[in-house]
């Protein structure tokens, strides 16, 4: 490792002596992918923390200058792949809103849907995952159980359970059947119980507590000149949410309340998350029982989206459509714009920054993941905790490797 | 529904322009909209000045910093741009704010001392675009390994490689 990234500027000879470097990563159970942190600690008191990344860089946003804008949909399902479709929904919102496709209602509800329920698979992953780093198993089998549940709704939708690439420009891959409705609606009805277990489990367990409260604070202000996001920033007292402040999708139709706290602390976080949950099954509930009916394309000049498969098997027309829509020196000409579009992904705020040319691809794709901009935070939340303190921060705050790296 | 979102922006959005007007006398601004988004063109031979005018207007977020290789598009006359996503957080307004850089100076004063969220952004820029920023508190490549020659985003360079990862030296255990 070379060693320049050892030496902290912020100390002085003098204090350096006596200090000890430990290596975290890239493997460690509780970095879940691999993230590499360089420690510098007293004791056991942590003095500096330097994060070391770009072991999952796969050169994904090249690759979005390569493919269309339905194809890079398989790209952008594997950066959260947490929560495959929020990726997915980010993307087309941003596609849908350079080339200024309105998508129809009946769209706009199945997305919402599948948007809070991945809101709900995240938080799941995030709160169990790191009640299982801090030494308590049962609540993660509670939360992965449920994960279990989303996994299938997701292939009742799209035939995937995980890399779903359900999203295309203007519409769904397929429209979603009777059967899919109720599920998401057993989903919703069975999850506050299963919610109380969980929380009683975790909330209010004094190991947990003692552990996450008062460790690695974010003020407000650090929260907003660094750039947090979503449950980080509305923990440090941000209250800001781009479902109710930029509303997209169908959230204007919707009764919800936005969740943050005070604390700034890895409790609030985890608090906030827990709250979320609760707001996402309200807004599916709602949802789920007001699916307008109609089509799920958007209706437009016909060359914006693919045709319904039906029709490509089963008419001339249909597949006259679908060869104008996939052929590259036929498809719809991108405006040359460019647009910055976000969404409120189950981290935080998950944009593209897209540069159109004139042809159906990006010629810039830009990705802004709120990992990047969460774990550039974490040497100032290490500030002054413990060793056994790092994995419950680098837990609350949610870092997705592949998505921090791309 | 956007419009009626969007509306009462463009009050505020005017009273950044005459604000902006005030305090960046003499810097020429260009700006534009494109579906509802307002975006302005700064020099970059005033960015430091400019970026501080943008945070006293309120943008007191810095959402996203990147840049975008102009090589191959259409009809431009620069080679780099660099994007400033803003953000006020007390009022949602979000501002996109662009600079333009040719070679061979591809240097730029650092918005660390701004808004400190620029940190990693800018280092992600340097390591994929080779644009330098300087008066940057820990400037180096973010995400690729540091020997590395290439930068591998901008348009010259081939999306397969140059055989980089082939040719990485075989470090044995004894030595690392």
């Amino acid at each position: 490792m070379p060693l320049e990234l050892l030496e902290s500027p912020d100390l002085n000879a003098n204090q350096r002596e006596g200090l000890w470097t430990l290596n975290f990563g890239p493997q460690h159970p509780a970095t879940h992918t691999t993230l590499r942190l360089v420690l510098q600690l007293d004791g056991e008191m942590v003095i500096d923390a330097e994060p070391d990344i770009g072991f999952l860089h796969s050169g994904f946003e090249k690759l979005g200058e390569v493919l269309d804008f339905n194809q890079y949909v398989t790209i952008v399902d594997r950066m959260n792949y947490i929560s495959p479709m929020a990726n997915e929904i980010a993307w087309h919102h941003a596609v849908e809103k350079l080339l200024g496709i309105e998508l129809t209602p009946r769209c706009k509800y199945i997305r919402t849907i599948f948007a809070e329920l991945m809101r709900i698979h995240d938080h799941l992953l995030c709160l169990g995952t790191c009640v299982l780093d801090l030494g308590g198993a049962t609540a993660f089998m509670y939360a992965f159980n449920e994960r279990e549940t989303i996994y299938e709704i997701c292939e009742r939708a799209s035939g995937q359970r995980f890399h779903t690439s359900y999203t295309r420009v203007g519409g769904l891959l397929y429209d979603v059947t009777d059967d899919w409705v109720t599920m998401v609606r057993d989903f919703a009805r069975n999850f506050p119980k299963v919610y109380r277990d969980f929380s009683g489990l975790v909330m209010k367990n004094r190991i947990f507590v003692e552990r996450t409260r008062d460790v690695g604070v974010l003020s407000r202000e650090e929260a907003i000149a660094g750039g947090a996001t979503g449950p980080v920033a509305r923990a440090s007292g941000v209250v800001r949410d781009l479902r109710r402040d930029e509303p997209y999708l169908a959230y204007e139709d919707f009764d919800f309340d936005v969740c943050a706290s005070q604390g700034g602390d890895c409790y609030a976080r985890f608090q906030v998350r827990m709250m979320e949950m609760l707001e996402s099954i309200k807004i599916i509930e709602q949802a789920v029982e007001n699916i307008p009916a109609g089509p799920i394309f958007a209706p437009g000049t016909g060359k914006e989206t693919i045709p319904d498969k039906r029709e490509v098997y089963r008419s001339i027309e249909g597949l006259i459509h679908h060869f104008e829509n996939v052929m590259p020196n036929r498809q719809m000409p991108a405006p040359k714009e460019s647009v910055y579009a976000a969404t409120e992904s189950p981290n935080g705020e998950l944009g593209y920054y897209i540069v159109g040319n004139g042809s159906f691809r990006a010629y810039r794709a830009r990705t802004r993941p709120p990992s990047v901009l969460h774990f550039s935070l974490f040497s100032r939340m290490m500030r002054g905790c413990m060793l056994s303190d790092v994995v419950a921060v680098l837990g609350s705050i949610n870092i997705i490797a592949a998505e921090l790296d791309r | 529904m956007t419009t009626e979102t969007t509306k009462p922006n463009s009050a505020e959005i005017d009273a950044v322009k005459v604000k902006l007007a005030e305090s960046l006398n003499g810097v020429s601004l260009v700006w534009s909209e494109f579906r509802d988004q307002t975006r302005v063109v700064f020099p970059s031979t005033e960015l430091l000045k400019c970026l501080n005018a943008f945070k006293a207007a309120g943008f007191d977020q810095l959402s996203d910093l990147t840049a975008v290789d102009l090589l191959e598009y259409g009809n431009a006359t620069d080679r780099f741009e660099v994007v400033y996503c803003l953000l006020n957080i007390d009022n949602g307004l979000r501002l996109i704010a662009k600079t333009y850089l040719n070679e061979p100076d591809l240097t730029i004063p650092s918005a660390t001392s701004v808004w400190f969220g620029a940190d990693w952004l800018e280092r992600e820029v340097y390591d994929m675009y080779g644009i330098l920023f300087s008066d940057h508190p820990n400037f180096k490549r973010l995400l690729l390994p540091q020997e590395f020659q290439s930068f591998p985003m901008r348009k010259d360079y081939p999306v397969k490689g140059r055989g980089e990862r082939h040719n990485f030296p075989v470090i044995t255990r004894a030595e690392s």
